[in-house]
């Protein structure tokens, strides 16, 4: 499951192999605010974590430091065992590094994302051809499967601009598939959805999850979390106000701030 | 069918008749007999027309675009002199420029022997090499403000996704940045090449023989004064209709919602 990993640097040299994703003593400031007070949170291969808390607490924010879509102000992030080079500002040390650790992480947006001037077809060969150097037929075989996968075979010579919010999420999810990552990093993916939806993604994500990928998931969906996730983490503060298993945090939580959020958004 | 009924309301047959009258009195009223003995020429400037808008839009566009990138991205250093260049050559006129080129350099060019001797003295002693510079920096001007802007519109969005999947940083400026601002400033550019289009007579001034010099040639040779005007507006009218017709292929290549 998932351990809170406690930032001694003793115990964070021996990081097991089973380690998708490690977070020490996570930081970031924006200027004099600071977002991020000091988080930690490990996610081991085939787990489900789901990040919960309110806007602005510093959840999203921690799963863009994780591949430095932020830059943290300081802290550890170790992705599969290789530790991302940090100067002392925070930035990365090494651009290729960071390049062939980012290329194993699938990144799902809020807002989609998808390159506007590519079909969606091109949008799910794009990283494989381009960046991991696979053939353009094998690339796209491949990604017939995946967007057959995601229900929008049909689709895949139409533009994004031309498919519902949806739609695009089922195609950005395909391409996160199509690097085969090692982690899934989902950033609040139905938030910008109009409620009917919001089904049909929360459909692709479970079943991710049910065939044990590893997934981080930055989520307002509360019913989705306490079904999907093995842990579940609730930001407050930026810190980590409390974690643990989900029929835990939803079913008998402790801290007061968090019987609070769980009232307000249920 | 209904196309061709749509022909066929009278103010259009009116219009129609108008036009055909007007070719027709063209045709019959007017002087043509010069055609013949100035159509090689003809070609050849019409040819020239061609050659110096294909060239120096396409090279006025390669340094359009580190240009716009300066400016929209760059450090100061870089931002500076790209939006001090493109405030000069958008700030003065054409002719003068291409008088300052051609007059400017062409006379201070000679006092320097290892100019008068190298290789590319013989292309120097020529006016065209000023006119393509000419033009082009012209161009490059413009269409570095333009291409300035289209950068800054590209989502903030589009280019996180291209580095969250770690895609080096020349190759999504290849394969994402760029394509989409240059498919945003594809109709500002369509424009700003036939005013390109337009502004290539002003070399006529510089003893480059392109079409408007020809029609120039053809007045002082037979005194004929408006024929060749006439037909040099319907050549450009042509290049121009011909151009307008490419961009908006080249717009359609990502169709958009809602046309």
């Amino acid at each position: 499951m998932m351990d809170l990993a406690t930032a001694h640097p003793a115990q964070s040299a021996i990081a097991t192999a089973d380690e998708a994703i490690r977070v020490e003593n996570l930081h970031k400031s924006f200027g004099h605010l600071e977002v991020l007070k000091g988080v930690s949170l490990t996610a081991r291969r085939g787990d489900v974590v789901a990040i919960i808390g309110g806007s602005g607490s510093g959840k999203s924010t921690c799963l863009r430091c994780i591949n430095f879509l932020e830059t943290p102000t300081s802290g550890r992030i170790v992705i599969g065992g290789e530790e991302i080079a940090m100067r002392a500002d925070g930035t990365p040390a090494s651009r290729k590094q960071l390049e062939r650790v980012r290329s194993r992480l699938g990144m799902v947006f809020q807002a989609f994302n998808l390159w506007t001037h590519r079909t969606l077809l091109e949008n799910v060969i794009e990283v494989p051809v381009h960046v991991l150097g696979v053939s353009k037929a094998e690339a796209a075989e491949r990604a017939m499967v995946l967007l057959d996968r995601v229900g929008l075979a049909d689709k895949a010579a139409t533009y994004p601009a031309f498919l519902s919010g949806g739609q695009q999420q089922r195609a950005a999810i395909a391409r996160a598939l199509a690097i085969d990552p090692s982690a899934m990093l989902f950033d609040e993916p139905t938030s910008a959805l109009d409620p009917e939806l919001v089904g049909e993604v929360l459909t692709v994500i479970r079943d991710l999850a049910a065939e044990g990928r590893t997934m981080l998931l930055v989520t307002h969906e509360m019913k989705f979390a306490r079904e999907v996730a093995d842990h579940v983490i609730y930001f407050a503060n930026g810190r980590i106000e409390e974690e643990g298993p989900p029929d835990q945090v939803f079913g008998a939580p402790r801290s007061e701030r968090l019987k609070q959020f769980l009232k307000s958004v249920s | 069918m209904t196309a061709l009924r749509a022909w066929l309301l009278p103010h259009r047959i009116v219009m129609i008749g108008l036009f055909a009258a007007l070719v027709l009195w063209c045709a019959f009223a007017l002087r043509w007999d010069w055609i013949p003995k100035y159509a090689p020429l003809a070609l050849e400037g019409i040819w020239r027309t061609i050659w110096l808008l294909v060239v120096t839009t396409v090279l006025g566009f390669l340094l359009a675009i580190p240009l716009g990138l300066a400016q929209a991205v760059g450090p100061w250093y870089l931002a500076t002199p790209a939006r001090v260049f493109c405030t000069v050559i958008r700030g003065t006129p054409l002719l003068l420029q291409i008088w300052l080129l051609y007059y400017g350099l062409g006379s201070l060019f000679p006092q320097y022997p290892w100019i008068r001797e190298s290789e590319l003295w013989p292309y120097l002693r020529q006016a065209w090499p000023y006119a393509v510079l000419a033009l082009t920096l012209s161009y490059a001007g413009y269409e570095g403000e333009v291409m300035r802007g289209a950068f800054a519109s590209v989502a903030r969005g589009q280019i996180e996704a291209a580095q969250a999947f770690g895609m080096p940083r020349f190759t999504m400026f290849r394969r994402i940045w760029l394509p989409q601002a240059i498919q945003t400033a594809l109709p500002t550019l369509g424009g700003e090449t036939v005013l390109q289009l337009k502004a290539t007579p002003l070399v006529a001034t510089i003893a480059i023989v392109e079409i408007y010099a020809v029609a120039s040639r053809v007045r002082q040779d037979t005194f004929i004064v408006y024929e060749p005007l006439l037909l040099l507006a319907v050549v450009y009218l042509v290049i121009a209709g011909l151009l307008a017709l490419g961009f908006r292929k080249l717009e359609a290549r990502v169709p958009v919602k809602g046309h």
